[in-house]
């Protein structure tokens, strides 16, 4: 590695928190200006219903449910990194785990925030568990999903004690050390102390994988359980995971380079880092491209007349410009592009981050809304509004509310807590010293 | 099933004693005075009644105080269903002209939306030589039913009689048996039913009647077990002047569309009905009868369709 040795000082200065900047302000003032759009149009949804949406009955689930779909995608790269990683004995991500935590802590609360905002009657969710009926794949993805929520906040919390003892250090209890003392003040990083949290990592980080696998598995589920074309695939719960691999590579690659730049880590963040996460970026890449290739070409084939009309409106129809731009714009062109070494640059890398990102939403709203428009009957007794499905200005507000939302608390937390491990940062230094 | 026959019997001939002790009671001094004052004076005189529980008490007659509304039957029983029965419908394709007075009945009857229809005649065409026809679809109560499968909180459930209702009460919404659907039958209330009276809204939530609908709930045809309770035919069956529907059980081998009885065995056997999707599993109680010897060319439902 390129890193360079520093003292502990110097690390722990560079790697405390910092007070927003101008342009940091800027940016919360943004997201929430949009939270609050979008809170103002969950008002009016509450009062009218799910009228002031352009959901109806043919296309029963829009973009609430495909934004759903995304943030459960993005949360998975949390235990891509941190888990996947770690388990596999790969030191060089420790810089990145604490911001793919964030990511999937932040991710998996607006997915069970939007999941109720799409819900007719939102005052009834605590029907879910007092008449839960365990045959329904929805009380499946409520049990993985509360999981992961618990296991990811965890995995967040415990290697962020040993930085909140370096937080606190000689400082006054007041405001926000409160709430550090609060947290972790029960940390005095003796050996035992260390022995059981490093374990306890261990033990989430076993545990996360296959709950990680859950959460996506059965979120493709929903749509795989039932007949629709499109949606009628075995290879459903596979072809989520793949994406949402690798949507949630790209964000990395975008929070990596945003953090980098404004909090000036180059010396944590290195080159190498980008570089080696365009590796992986490119090899998830690949294994989605693969699984789509499964789930288009196979049904077009067979040519079945329901699964025809549906991929007719992908390929050509009323869908193919998003289509086509999901699959080139946020697979194939970044996946090329980061196929080269100056393509893994962090400027680069960042701007594949955001294809690949934004790529990855539109592909949620082409699983959920296409096949809904083609149903087995003929649409026919209902209003023509009844057989097009274009998001409502509601709609759009409340997915960017969210999507603002989930941004915010990693701002947030980058605000107050240190975003790059210190103590682990620390103590590899010391490693590579003795070497 | 028996003992439940006989049990009801019961019930309603202890009903009938009451209504005939409180008849009594009232020419001397008003019940409803009786009972609201507490210091009612035992008189000696036992009435025996039937309680709740099935079990024949003895209570005395000073304490008999009337119910002013009679509750209807309890949400454990409309999920239960009729005992006995297995409901079952013919639609025959032949008699169908989309005149829709069934459309119209049903959404009368049950207040829908004015947006909305339970019952959707469709103009069928499916290949390049085949000819055209109406379909009327209403749920088809299916016997492995996709929607009951997948409702997270028990809102929409399969009963014993065979009819998949809903339960407004406790439907959260989520529109996962819309999606799960083949038929796409169901349809969800967007906004407030504009076609609901005050009074109606009102009124206690009935699984059987499907009334009054709620926002943010999902709603369906629901083969109107209301009117089976009453001996009577659903709205849709008797609305049709062509006879188009038939409605009946499929313990007793008959159906009917009020005018005319057949034996369904009989019926689906000479005129070769079939269910629709019948290969996806999910066992529909709704049979088809091919648009064959035709009442009325296709082209003369296309007066009244709008789309």
């Amino acid at each position: 590695m390129e890193k360079i040795s520093l003292t502990d000082e110097q690390v722990v200065s560079d790697l405390l928190p910092k007070k927003f900047g101008k342009l940091g302000m800027v940016w919360v003032a943004i997201l929430i200006v949009f939270c609050l759009v979008g809170f103002f149009a969950y008002c009016r949804q509450l009062k009218y219903g799910l009228i002031v949406t352009s959901m109806r009955d043919y296309a029963s689930w829009g973009i609430y449910i495909s934004n759903f779909v995304f943030f459960v995608a993005i949360s998975l790269v949390g235990s891509l990194i941190t888990a996947v990683l770690r388990l596999s004995g790969v030191h060089w991500s420790t810089p990145l785990t604490r911001i793919a935590e964030i990511i999937a802590v932040s991710a998996i609360t607006f997915a069970s925030l939007i999941i109720i905002v799409d819900m007719g009657r939102p005052d009834r969710f605590y029907n879910l568990f007092l008449y839960g009926r365990l045959q329904s794949p929805i009380i499946w993805d409520v049990t993985v999903i509360i999981t992961y929520f618990f296991i990811s906040i965890l995995l967040l919390y415990i290697p962020l004690l040993p930085d909140m003892k370096i937080l606190l250090a000689g400082k006054e209890k007041k405001g926000i050390y409160k709430l550090y003392s609060f947290l972790g003040s029960f940390w005095k990083g003796t050996h035992l102390q260390f022995r059981i949290s490093k374990r306890a990592i261990n033990i989430l980080c076993i545990a996360i994988v296959p709950i990680a696998f859950s959460i996506h598995t059965v979120t493709s589920w929903l749509f795989a359980t039932t007949y629709r074309p499109g949606w009628d695939s075995t290879n459903f719960g596979a072809y989520f995971i793949a994406g949402a691999f690798l949507a949630g590579a790209g964000a990395v690659n975008v929070a990596m380079y945003v953090f980098r730049k404004y909090y000036k880590l180059e010396n944590y963040i290195t080159n190498d880092h980008f570089d080696k996460m365009g590796k992986i970026t490119v090899m998830l890449g690949m294994l989605y491209l693969y699984f789509n290739v499964n789930e288009y070409l196979t049904p077009y084939f067979k040519m079945k007349k329901p699964e025809v009309a549906f991929l007719n409106s992908l390929f050509v129809g009323q869908f193919s410009v998003i289509f086509w731009s999901a699959i080139f714009g946020g697979m194939i062109i970044p996946m090329i592009i980061l196929l080269f070494k100056r393509g893994r640059r962090p400027l680069p890398m960042f701007i594949c981050g955001i294809m690949i990102v934004v790529g990855a939403w539109f592909k949620r709203f082409l699983i959920v809304t296409p096949t809904l428009l083609q149903p087995f009957l003929p649409m026919h007794n209902v209003p023509e509004s009844y057989k097009h499905y274009f998001p409502s200005w509601e709609e759009w507000s409340i997915a960017l509310g969210s999507l603002a939302g989930a941004l915010l608390v990693i701002t947030f937390f980058a605000r107050f807590f240190p975003i790059i491990p210190i103590q682990e940062t620390i103590i590899e230094q010391h490693e590579k010293q003795n070497h | 099933m028996d003992t439940n026959n006989t049990s009801r019997k019961e019930f309603l001939a202890g009903l009938v004693t009451t209504g005939l002790v409180l008849a009594g009671c009232s020419s001397k001094k008003s019940p409803f005075e009786m009972a609201a004052s507490e210091d009612v004076k035992a008189t000696g005189e036992k009435v025996k009644l039937l309680s709740v529980d099935g079990e024949v008490i003895e209570v005395d007659k000073a304490f008999l105080k009337p119910v002013p509304n009679m509750p209807t039957i309890s949400n454990s029983e409309e999920r239960k269903g009729i005992p006995g029965k297995k409901f079952v419908m013919v639609i025959d394709l032949s008699r169908c002209k989309n005149l829709r007075k069934c459309q119209s009945a049903c959404n009368h009857m049950h207040h829908i939306h004015s947006n909305l229809n339970w019952l959707k005649v469709y103009p069928m065409d499916e290949g390049e030589h085949t000819a055209p026809y109406w379909q009327p679809t209403t749920c088809m109560h299916c016997d492995e039913p996709p929607c009951v499968k997948v409702c997270p909180v028990d809102a929409t459930f399969k009963r014993e009689d065979g009819i998949v209702l809903i339960d407004s009460d406790r439907c959260v919404g989520c529109r996962f048996c819309m999606a799960a659907c083949p038929y796409s039958i169901r349809v969800f209330n967007w906004e407030k039913p504009d076609t609901v009276s005050e009074e109606l809204a009102h009124k206690p939530y009935d699984c059987e009647t499907s009334m009054p609908q709620k926002m943010g709930t999902v709603g369906k045809c629901d083969f109107c077990p209301d009117m089976a309770r009453k001996g009577e035919l659903p709205h849709c069956v008797s609305a049709c002047p062509n006879g188009t529907f038939f409605f009946g059980d499929l313990n007793e081998d008959s159906v009917t569309n009020g005018a005319e009885t057949f034996r369904f065995s009989d019926l689906i056997k000479d005129k070769a009905g079939y269910r629709l999707m019948d290969d996806l599993g999910t066992k529909p109680s709704v049979y088809y009868l091919p648009p064959v010897a035709r009442n009325f060319p296709f082209e003369k439902g296309m007066e009244i369709d709008k789309g």
